[in-house]
């Protein structure tokens, strides 16, 4: 790479308690360029984007950003320092006010307190700038709320962008993006660089690093393991660089579908916004079936998934598991009547936090004679069924006793996953079960969910990874706009239009 | 430069040490008023001991005043731990009173084995009806339980001077504004003689037992716990939380009710609207104090007790005004308060750290 540099980090460490996060981790970016920053969950990526962007003080090590080819020291622990060097940071959990307009959240924090007149058409008209410029439109009056999360991201990046950022970091940027999307975003990216942005995105998906990035790093246990010019590197290489092995692949065994599991008739969500509405879904889930709904994040993905795990009731339609019509659908009947659910945000749904590991794996089962006697907890009952599932499902953390918030991301899903599974469940609604999750974990769910496909079990596997759906699904619908469409081909392009709402 | 940055979990030595420090401090602090005021600290804080400590007239006198302050203690204490603010404890227990005169001053005259029983059972459904109402209206209609039940009190204080006006007015008593005395049959038994300590205290120490268990121990304390710490995950888990709400209200708004009874049918007799000095608001301070834990709730209403018995001992013996009691509840409160934050978060030296 020729062109200057402009940020070099000089052997930082981080610890936290008795875990070396980051140990001596060295990292240089030059003008325009693109690095990508691989690892599996636990790497210590984030915790060292975290000690750039002054979240977090290295225990050791510098950071230096290049002011015409000169270092200058970057006062360390201080965003603000790490702002005013143009170090802007989009992070996987959007730091958005989701009442506020997304023209006032990318000005919010720009403006003087106490200016007496907003220049409103100023920041305006620069926004507009920006999006000409980048490609990256997101409509500006609408409060972010009512904004999906492909354009709350791109609220984001204009917002770093507002701030003259030079040095962009996106923690995940396509977590949430259909293929769409996310070559969008990287065109975005590209137009960008051309303009001299350097950006550091993290990601665990080897396609699109390998697509779109100038150089590659990967860090693994805290340790950077290897660095390499993207045009040199190949995907078996780099996997083997993360995770320390090669890979295992999910093979998924061609299998007879069986009686239906799940069938909505007709089922309609009336919702103030569309993405929040389901149009005469019509639905059926076999036995030995995984049936994958493929989307963009708002087309009411939320609204079908909040419909079968008993959150949302449908005004219309009817919904059966099992050949069985639920009467009135909320969380106790669905559990009742068989569906496990995995829901799309693990840490607001899937476990309270300050609860114990073990009571959090029998949370959905309180009137299951095995838990309680009585009204009272069976509490050698709950503890050996947390030893048991902690060990059967590998959930690694500081004991069953121990909060749960206190397990990783990864270590929570497979809690949810132990819970969910440990119930023999008929139908499995698995809402974004990999969302987050690095390499092995996001295998390790996808052998689950098949495994309880082999035993005959319905699975119905909402997601926004493409990759995630071809890989695990017998059957494609999509889902645009609150519709639902299903699809014989198997081709990325042509379900990619349909997710776009492009009749084919 | 110094940065605050959240503690992983608490320490169990600082659950426990943060009340007990935010206890010592707010009397610590209190030392600057009383010297201020001419007094002698050591002497006055001596007189407090004594107050408390001195005799077991004191020490019973003591163990009185807290007694109610269990009961709105463990109102608070598990109300707060579902997240349903209930603030209405002062006319709960104003409504558990008016319910233990109403039944127990001669409309039922039936032996104590009787009469006793039902004064209890019914003071804490009238307490429990007080706070079902202002939780209906959050599940049905969304309605700020924290504003409907702190304006319920003073709704419910004014109907409580309405009855002694009126229905409830003792014919005997030369035009007071009071009730009639509850049969003798009907009141709580005395545990001491010649002492004011009564049996109430015996209900409130069972009922913080009974609570800490059911706490830990029963479904519905998990339900509670579950509701209170993530309403989301406990609904999509199956739990019903409006039904789990309703039933901490019900259990809520009865202990509140039974400092009622326990105030009227164990130690006054009768009721007057001043029966109460505030015990329902100071319940809140106890169990911030007790971090929400039904037995620390005990621990905590002794220590508030003492203080407030102490602090009226001082200003017998040396002039100082009992308000002064007021000042130690109040900033220990913030004491805890300011305490609570340290205790979840740690402050961390920054600077630059050399390569």
């Amino acid at each position: 790479m020729t062109s200057p540099r402009v940020l070099s980090l000089n052997a930082l460490s981080k610890r936290f308690g008795s875990v070396v996060a980051n140990d001596a981790v060295s990292l240089d970016l030059h003008r325009g360029e693109v690095l990508a920053l691989l690892g599996e969950n636990g790497a210590g990526k984030t915790t060292l984007m975290n000690m750039l962007f002054g979240h977090y003080m290295p225990d050791s090590g510098g950071i230096d950003v290049y002011e015409n080819g000169q270092p200058q020291p970057l006062t360390l622990g201080h965003p603000q320092a790490a702002l005013a060097a143009g170090i802007g940071m989009v992070h996987q959990h959007f730091a958005l006010a989701e009442n506020l307009t997304a023209l006032d959240n990318i000005s919010l924090g720009s403006e003087p307190l106490f200016a007496l007149r907003r220049s409103r058409d100023r920041v305006r008209a620069k926004v507009q700038g920006i999006m000409d410029r980048s490609g990256l439109n997101a409509p500006l009056n609408v409060p972010v709320g009512h904004l999906s999360v492909g354009e709350r991201q791109r609220v984001e990046i204009l917002k770093a962008l507002y701030h003259d950022a030079r040095i962009l970091v996106l923690d995940e940027p396509t977590a949430v993006l259909t293929p769409q999307e996310a070559d969008a975003l990287f065109d975005n990216i590209g137009a960008m660089t051309r303009d001299g942005l350097s950006v550091i995105f993290i990601s665990h998906k080897l396609r699109e690093v390998l697509a779109f990035s100038h150089r590659i790093a990967v860090l693994r246990h805290g340790v950077k393991v290897g660095e390499m010019v993207t045009a040199d590197a190949d995907e078996r290489a780099i996997a083997r660089m993360m995770v320390g092995a090669d890979t295992p692949v999910t093979a998924r065994e061609p299998m007879r579908p069986g009686a239906p599991v799940l069938t909505l008739a007709d089922v309609t969500v009336t919702a103030r916004s569309a993405r929040d509405s389901l149009q005469n879904a019509n639905l059926t889930v076999h036995a030995h079936e995984v049936l994958g709904i493929a989307g963009v994040s708002g087309n009411g993905q939320s609204a079908l998934a909040g419909v079968i795990s008993g959150l949302l009731r449908p005004t219309g339609g009817s919904i059966s598991v099992d050949g069985r019509t639920i009467a009135h659908p909320d969380p106790l009947a669905m559990i009742g009547a068989g569906v496990g659910r995995i829901p799309e945000d693990r840490h607001h749904d899937g476990i309270v936090g300050s609860m114990s590991v073990a009571e959090n794996m029998v949370i959905e089962r309180l009137d299951d004679p095995q838990v309680q006697r009585h009204g009272l907890l069976n509490r050698d009952a709950i503890a050996q069924n947390g030893q048991a599932l902690s060990q059967s499902y590998d959930v690694r953390g500081p004991g069953i006793e121990s909060p749960a918030r206190l397990l990783s991301g990864g270590n929570i899903q497979k809690l949810i996953l132990a819970r969910v599974f440990e119930q023999s469940p008929r139908l499995i609604l698995a809402n974004q079960p990999t969302r987050g999750l690095d390499m092995g974990a996001a295998a390790e769910v996808g052998r689950r969910l098949l495994a309880a496909r082999a035993r005959g079990a319905g699975v119905l596997l909402i997601s926004e990874d493409l990759d995630e759906i071809l890989g695990l699904a017998d059957r494609i619908v999509v889902i645009h706009d609150g519709k639902l469409v299903e699809v014989a081909t198997r081709d990325r392009e042509e379900i990619g239009l349909k997710m776009a709402g492009e009749p084919a | 430069m110094i940065r605050i940055e959240p503690r992983n979990a608490p320490t169990r030595l600082l659950t426990l040490g943060v009340p007990v420090l935010s206890a010592l401090v707010a009397l610590a602090l209190a030392a600057v008023p009383l010297a201020f005021a001419g007094a002698d600290v050591a002497a006055a804080y001596g007189e407090m001991v004594n107050g408390v400590f001195g005799s077991v007239f004191a020490f019973s006198e003591m163990l009185t005043r807290a007694t109610p302050l269990i009961f709105t203690g463990l109102a608070a204490a598990l109300a707060f731990r579902a997240r349903l603010w209930n603030i209405g404890a002062e006319g709960q227990l104003y409504l558990g009173a008016m319910a233990a005169v109403a039944i127990g001053a001669g409309a039922v005259d039936a032996p104590g084995i009787v009469l006793v029983p039902l004064i209890v059972v019914l003071g804490a459904a009238a307490g429990a009806a007080g706070m079902a109402v202002p939780t209906l209206l959050k599940t049905r209609f969304g309605a700020d339980e924290v504003v409907t039940t702190l304006l319920l009190n003073f709704v419910i204080l004014i109907f409580v001077q309405m009855m002694l006006e009126g229905a409830l007015k003792d014919p005997m008593g030369l035009g007071w504004p009071q009730s009639a005395p509850i049969l003798d049959q009907g009141m709580l038994p005395t545990l001491i003689e010649r002492m004011r300590v009564h049996s109430g205290l015996v209900i409130a120490l069972i009922a913080a037992g009974v609570a800490q268990f059911m706490l830990a121990r029963s479904v519905w304390g998990f339900r509670l716990r579950a509701v209170g710490e993530n309403a989301a995950a406990a609904r999509h888990a199956g739990i019903r939380v409006n039904r789990t709400l309703f039933s901490v209200a019900v259990v809520s708004g009865g202990l509140a009710g039974l400092a009622g009874v326990s105030e009227v049918a164990g130690l006054k007799g009768y009721l007057t609207a001043d029966l109460s000095p505030g015990f329902g608001y100071t319940g809140i301070v106890v169990a911030m104090l007790a971090g929400l834990s039904p037995a620390g709730v005990v621990i905590a209403a002794l220590f508030i007790a003492s203080v407030f018995v102490g602090a009226d001992s001082m200003s017998r013996a040396i002039g100082v005004s009992s308000y002064l009691a007021d000042l130690v509840v109040s900033m220990s409160l913030l004491c805890v308060l300011i305490g609570g934050f340290f205790a979840r978060f740690k402050l961390v030296r920054s600077g630059r750290v050399a390569a």
